[in-house]
């Protein structure tokens, strides 16, 4: 009881914290979705978000690109990793957190610099007599670049679910019949769900809010929702209001992506208790 | 070719590591048969059942299942299950679909499925607890899941590796019991690995003994016990004194300063060789008529026998016998023709 006690006034600076910076914040951002300019009462603003509807729909499809892109790559590589000896496992994730010790912005800016019409790419592969190819400033390079970002998020919660399974469970789908694919689906995906939702938000999310990745990498042409809101407060089209409606509209879009993922995890901590 | 064999393994060589794990190992397995490796942790054991399951492939060697060389086929393709030491069931399947788990991927249709599993769960007594997920089970019946998950899909030969070796000591010996009913009832060839000479000897048909990565000997249990062919195996199974002698001749040998009738023959005159008697096989006698003369140290009660340490001429002998005899005690000691087994000296 005691213990209960000591550690509920422990979490109060967090929840003050929490109040200060987060829960008051958000019931700014409702009030100036739901006003106009002179403050009046107004559902003007959540209207007007329809017009923004292909860029919201661009941010979701390539959030989801990238998302895939990610897990598919990202799973075999958490696999190998788990199946590693300790000693090893521990050098290849410092290997693959590497990148993320760099800042974020630098990182983008050498892709900007490799995929440019006179960047790297272009010039090594004129060296074969090939191109220039146009990479830069397309939808491909923000994918690109949201993958090269934040694929370490998918790897590391996936890497995490699989050093649960033991090399004697997939020995024993083999055993009883599995192939390599059959192993695949019937055993290791299933067991590493939890890591595949988890994974899956940790990319989504941020990818599907980014503006500086499509803003460096995109060009003008592939404007996401994050440039949309940035724009709204930032930017020429200064307007609070609608800005404010926008943050709403994603940070609902995101709820649900985590509640979908979360729901999907849920399903399957009641098979394993 | 033997009809009766089912499985052969013919110079099986496996290395780990640049360090020779099986060195040249060769063992033809019979049909229904209840085959055991013992030896001791490290001889290798589990590394001859995943060759034969398909999990490693030797160095060289080959692997023969019917008589067609199956070194090169992949695990799902063998007619072999494995219950793992550690179960190994999956955790995001119910008791019902671990069971039903390589009737599925043979796509047997719903309705051939389901009994199949019911009826299998009721022989291995886990009957009700189809809904079950594995953690709400104890650790004898997680057993019984595996071996019913692997007996479901009728394998030629069932490969258990120390199946038994997490229970306690009175569910072990009924699981001993169980499994071999299972074997006799089924009609299939276990292949059994326990480091546990007891369960070796009260389950098997045949015992390999293993080590160091070579077959020492294989034999019926009352083989391996009443003939070990070296100190390793007389040592290994149960207790036993083991001390030097002379074989004089056909059928006499001579330890501890007497001669003795034995059974044994074709010794050269005179050879060195090394005597086994088995600690129950010694009679106690009155000092005056022994053969050989003891001093008691310690006399301990094991329930059924007392267990005693006699010195004899400087040398510590083990006897088990029901009735007891006091520390300090001077005893007669008498060993029987049949009880006194001749091991070569060479090779040891
Ligand atoms: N995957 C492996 N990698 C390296 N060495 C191994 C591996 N598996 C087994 N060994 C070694 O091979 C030897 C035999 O192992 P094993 O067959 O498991 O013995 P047993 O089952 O008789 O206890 C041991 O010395 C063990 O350390
Ligand atoms: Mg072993």
């Amino acid at each position: 009881m005691l213990r209960s006690k000591t550690s509920r006034w422990a979490a109060a600076p967090y929840l003050l914290w929490m109040a200060i910076f987060i829960v008051v914040p958000l019931f700014i951002v409702i009030w100036y979705a739901l006003t106009d300019a002179s403050g009046a009462f107004t559902l003007q603003n959540l209207a007007e978000i329809g017009r923004y509807s292909s860029v919201f729909a661009r941010s979701l499809l390539l959030a989801a690109e990238a998302t895939v892109i990610c897990l598919v790559l990202g799973f075999p590589v958490g696999y190998f990793l788990s199946r590693l000896r300790a000693n090893k496992q521990h050098i290849m994730l410092m290997l693959i957190m590497l990148p993320m010790w760099m800042n974020f912005l630098l990182r983008t800016y050498a892709w900007m610099t490799l995929l440019e019409k006179n960047g790297l790419i272009n010039k090594l592969l004129g060296l074969f007599g090939i191109g220039p190819l146009n990479m830069i400033n397309t939808a491909g390079a923000v994918v690109l670049g949201m993958v090269y970002n934040y694929l370490p998020y998918m790897i590391l919660p996936l890497y995490t679910a699989m050093t649960k399974i033991d090399d004697s469970i997939i020995e024993a789908a083999q055993d009883l019949g599995c192939n390599t694919f059959r192993t695949l689906t019937r055993v290791l995906i299933p067991l590493a769900k939890p890591g595949i939702a988890t994974g899956i938000t940790m990319v989504f999310v941020p990818a599907v809010s980014t503006f500086i990745i499509s803003r460096m990498l995109g060009g003008g042409s592939n404007l996401l929702i994050g440039d949309l809101i940035e724009l709204q407060f930032l930017g020429n089209s200064y307007n609070l209001n609608l800005g404010s409606a926008m943050s709403l509209a994603l940070m609902v879009i995101v709820l649900l992506c985590m509640s979908f993922t979360s729901s999907f995890d849920e399903e399957e901590m009641e098979g394993v208790m | 070719m033997d009809e009766s064999l089912i499985v052969s393994l013919k110079d099986i060589v496996v290395d780990f590591d640049g360090e020779r794990v099986l060195n040249g190992l060769s063992l033809d397995i019979h049909d229904k048969e209840f085959v055991t490796f013992l030896g001791p942790s490290g001889c290798g054991k589990t590394t001859t059942l995943r060759v034969i399951a398909g999990f490693i492939t030797p160095q060289s060697g080959s692997v023969l299942f019917d008589g067609k060389d199956i070194t090169g086929l992949p695990p799902y393709k063998r007619q072999v299950n494995t219950v793992f030491q550690k179960y190994a069931l999956f955790p995001h399947l119910n008791v019902f679909e671990n069971v039903a788990f390589g009737l599925r991927l043979k796509k047997m249709p719903e309705e051939q499925l389901r009994p199949k599993v019911l009826e299998m769960l009721e022989i291995v007594g886990l009957k009700g607890f189809e809904r079950r997920g594995i953690h709400q089970l104890s650790g004898g019946q997680q057993q019984r899941v595996a071996i019913a998950r692997s007996l479901v899909n009728q394998p030629r030969v069932l490969l258990l590796d120390e199946p038994l070796g997490a229970l306690d000591l009175k569910l072990r010996k009924e699981m001993q019991l169980e499994l071999k009913r299972l074997q006799r009832e089924l009609n299939i060839t276990f292949v059994y690995v326990t480091h546990d000479q007891e369960e070796a000897l009260t389950m098997s048909d045949t015992v390999v003994v293993m080590n160091k990565g070579n077959i020492q000997q294989i034999g019926s249990p009352q083989d391996i016990y009443n003939e070990p062919q070296n100190a390793f195996i007389a040592n290994f199974i149960g207790d036993s004194n083991i001390v030097d002698g002379i074989m004089v001749k056909d059928f006499l040998v001579s330890f501890c300063g007497h001669d003795f009738s034995c059974v044994d023959r074709g010794f050269a005159y005179n050879e060195p060789v090394q005597v086994v008697v088995r600690p129950e096989d010694v009679a106690i006698v009155p000092p005056s008529t022994g053969m050989l003369t003891g001093l008691v140290r310690d006399v301990i009660f094991k329930g059924v026998h007392f267990e005693m340490h006699v010195d004899v001429e400087g040398k510590e002998w083990l006897i088990h016998s029901t009735q007891a005899s006091q520390p300090g005690e001077i005893i007669g000691m008498n060993i029987g023709p049949d009880e006194i087994h001749i091991m070569s000296r060479e090779g040891v």
